[in-house]
């Protein structure tokens, strides 16, 4: 009998599998019970003081999921957290914006991560509302491989119309217009993108359509489109090998990855016709042109001002408005607040731009709503 | 009938005793014994029924999965060359993902099948001393254990700056047939269907050496030994004697590699360029497999786009059981003949 109990037990463990595999979500590694500490301490939680801030009961453990372009300096922050309350557990899985939002939608995160915010539509699917959080930002930088070539200006016309097949050769004519003095080579373009749906392809994308009428009504924009042109390589480390292997190469990939991967940088030609280099400066300038709306939902299609640097975004912390648990709501606002205080000061140092002051400020207010029993204090420390 | 009779064998293995004595115990055997046979057949069957039933419930989930998609898009998905999963124009089809999974396959076999086999004659036949067979198998079986990642490095660090040596050789000289044209795309020696089919190539080469070599060697030796008495040569013996008769093995090992080609996933998606919406004639161009679609686009894909990737596993599936199908077909063939 043992035997036999055993062997339907492994069938039903296969099967299982094999459906976990097919849906390829983590769903079932239990997410949902993001914290066991739905004790007793939550009758005097409200008399909480201030100097005790993190009194969540018992350890308390959250698990996000979501986009993988934040995903470095996240998993700094989570690190350093526990470091700071030990009672405190953060987890994060990047699985992907598309994923996140996905199992944020399914209830099996405490919060999910996305370098697109969500729709509303998908927003109307939580019953319990949610919160959009831009907790950091990044940009999109051109990489190319050229012999000799180490400083490279593209105006908007000509990086549009590379991508779009109709400049394929590095001589071209009206490259050379803009690069006086520089010897550009008889070669053929190679463009490299993205070959997996990418928030990356889509804040280029979303750029491209901005600046392009003909990019609009062609390729349009989202994290998968119809390439006119180029060979696909897989995540931003593709991309980067892919341009370092290939003479001749232009791809587009986030600025970390370039400056860590010693790959040239193109410097860019912005709304106000000015060319700027992607730096973390024109970056945070960038972010900072924007006013965000109540929802904090806004990209940065095209920014104005002389030194912003054209192709930026913000990556959203996807949060809950309600959580069951006091405790996980708590420990939520715990980790917004730190990401928005100490979080910002190694952004720089991993290569993402930091939030300016202004929307540190609307970001904690708005997670402030989280849990009634914690204040988030984003004031200098 | 025939399942007593497996069964007296196994007690007389079991007790190392001899028929007669094993024949004597299985008629006085207690309650315990037969419950014990009878729940061990009964496992076995659970087994190969949980396998089998694994198998629809995968192609179950995935054509529900697919359904929408197949409802939208119907069988033009199959002859369509866009892949545009941006509203408001959805617009999607795997034309290219079929062409390159099929073509990336038949070259990886073009190149896989005269070396596995030719390497399972020479290391099942006493051609070469048996110490230095040994190391060849074990060698050739080491290809298996590599992980496809790894191939896929290689494929990018090394094969592709190869071949685009060699490629844009052929190119200069060849360049007028379609196959070593130019793609426009630009440079020869990128990613592409090439460097696919041959990462795939070396990829399924152990599968096919290994059984191929079994198939060739569990011919009865005195097949082997009649043909020689008759007076045939070495070349005779192993082309009109031993090949034909382990012929149902081969076609099987060209099969199952056929199968891990067209499914391979990791080492194609590095190398095959995955351009979703061009067929190009040319070798040097890149492409791409369904296998490495799904792989590449799950993770961020919503609705109907999730959908359609369902619907290309499902596809993908059918390919697979079609040529599955026709291997049986051919092994029939030849066993009439």
């Amino acid at each position: 009998m043992f035997s036999f109990k055993s062997v339907a037990n492994k069938s039903r463990l296969v099967l299982s599998l094999s459906v976990l595999a097919l849906s390829a979500t983590l769903a079932a590694c239990g997410g949902g019970e993001g914290t066991d500490s739905a004790g007793g301490d939550t009758p005097g939680a409200t008399d909480v003081a201030a100097n005790t801030k993190l009194d969540l009961g018992e350890d308390t453990t959250l698990n996000g999921a979501g986009a993988s372009f934040p995903a470095l300096l996240y998993q700094r922050w989570f690190k350093d957290i526990n470091a700071k309350y030990p009672n405190l557990k953060v987890n994060y899985q990047s699985v992907g914006s598309g994923a996140g939002v996905r199992q944020f939608l399914k209830g099996t995160v405490d919060f999910g991560a996305s370098d697109v915010a969500m729709k509303d539509e998908e927003i109307a699917q939580v019953d319990r509302g949610v919160l959009l959080l831009p907790m950091t930002g990044g940009s999109v930088v051109f990489a190319y491989n050229l012999d000799g070539v180490n400083e490279l200006k593209l105006s908007r016309e000509v990086y549009a119309d590379i991508l779009l097949g109709k400049i394929t050769n590095w001589n071209d004519a009206k490259i050379a217009a803009i690069n006086p003095g520089v010897n550009l080579p008889d070669q053929n373009i190679t463009v490299v993108h993205r070959s997996d749906g990418s928030g990356t392809t889509a804040v280029l994308t979303q750029h491209l359509s901005d600046v392009s009428p003909e990019w609009k009504n062609g390729p349009g924009s989202g994290k998968t489109i119809q390439w006119p042109t180029g060979i696909g390589a897989p995540k931003n480390d593709g991309v980067t090998a892919r341009i370092n292997q290939t003479p001749g190469s232009i791809g587009y990939v986030e600025y970390g990855f370039a400056k860590k991967g010693g790959l040239n940088i193109a410097t860019l030609e912005n709304k106000a016709g000015k060319y700027v280099a992607p730096s973390d400066d024109s970056a945070s300038i960038a972010l900072g042109a924007i006013e965000l709306p109540e929802n904090l939902r806004a990209f940065v299609t095209d920014p104005d001002g002389d030194e912003s640097y054209p192709i930026v975004t913000y990556t959203w912390l996807l949060a809950y408005k309600k959580y069951d648990n006091p405790a996980t709501a708590k420990a939520v606002e715990a980790m917004v607040e730190y990401g928005l205080t100490e979080g910002q000061k190694v952004s720089t140092e991993l290569g993402y731009v930091p939030l300016p002051a202004n929307v540190v400020e609307k970001v904690a207010a708005a997670a402030d709503s989280i849990s009634p029993d914690y204040n988030i204090n984003v004031a200098a420390k | 009938m025939v399942r007593s009779h497996i069964f007296s064998i196994t007690w007389v293995k079991f007790f190392m005793s001899t028929p007669a004595q094993s024949r004597q115990a299985g008629k006085n055997r207690s309650q315990a014994d037969r419950t014990l046979d009878r729940s061990f057949i009964w496992i076995t069957r659970i087994f190969a029924f949980s396998i089998a039933a694994v198998l629809v419930w995968i192609g179950f989930q995935v054509a529900v999965q697919g359904l929408p998609a197949l409802e939208q898009f119907g069988l033009g998905f199959l002859f369509t060359s866009t892949w545009s999963p941006n509203p408001p124009n959805v617009e999607l089809g795997i034309l290219p993902s079929i062409y390159g999974t099929l073509a990336s396959s038949f070259i990886g076999l073009l190149i896989a099948v005269p070396i596995g086999i030719g390497t399972a004659v020479l290391l099942s036949e006493n051609i070469l001393p048996l110490s230095v067979r040994t190391i060849l198998v074990f060698l050739v079986e080491l290809l298996a254990a590599i992980p496809s990642v790894v191939y896929g490095l290689w494929g990018i660090f090394v094969l592709t700056p190869f071949l685009g040596t060699v490629g844009t050789w052929l190119n200069k000289f060849l360049g007028w047939i379609p196959l070593f044209s130019r793609p426009e795309s630009g440079a020869i020696g990128g990613p592409g269907l090439l460097p696919a089919g041959i990462i795939l190539a070396i990829m399924t080469l152990p599968i096919i050496t290994a059984i191929s070599r079994d198939a060739l060697t569990s011919v009865p030796k005195n097949l082997r030994e009649a043909a020689y008495g008759l007076g045939c040569t070495r070349w005779e013996t192993l082309l009109k004697v031993i090949i034909p008769a382990a012929f149902s093995g081969i076609v099987s090992a060209v099969m199952l590699a056929l199968g891990r080609a067209m499914g391979e996933t990791m080492a194609v998606t590095m190398l095959i360029g995955n351009s979703t919406n061009k067929i190009s004639a040319s070798l040097f161009a890149p492409s791409n497999t369904i296998a490495s679609l799904i792989a590449s686009q799950f993770a961020e894909a919503g609705g109907l786009q999730i959908s359609a990737l369902m619907y290309a596993a499902f596809v993908l599936f059918i390919l697979t059981l079609i040529v599955n199908i026709m291997a049986e077909l051919i092994v029939l063939r030849v066993k009439r003949l």
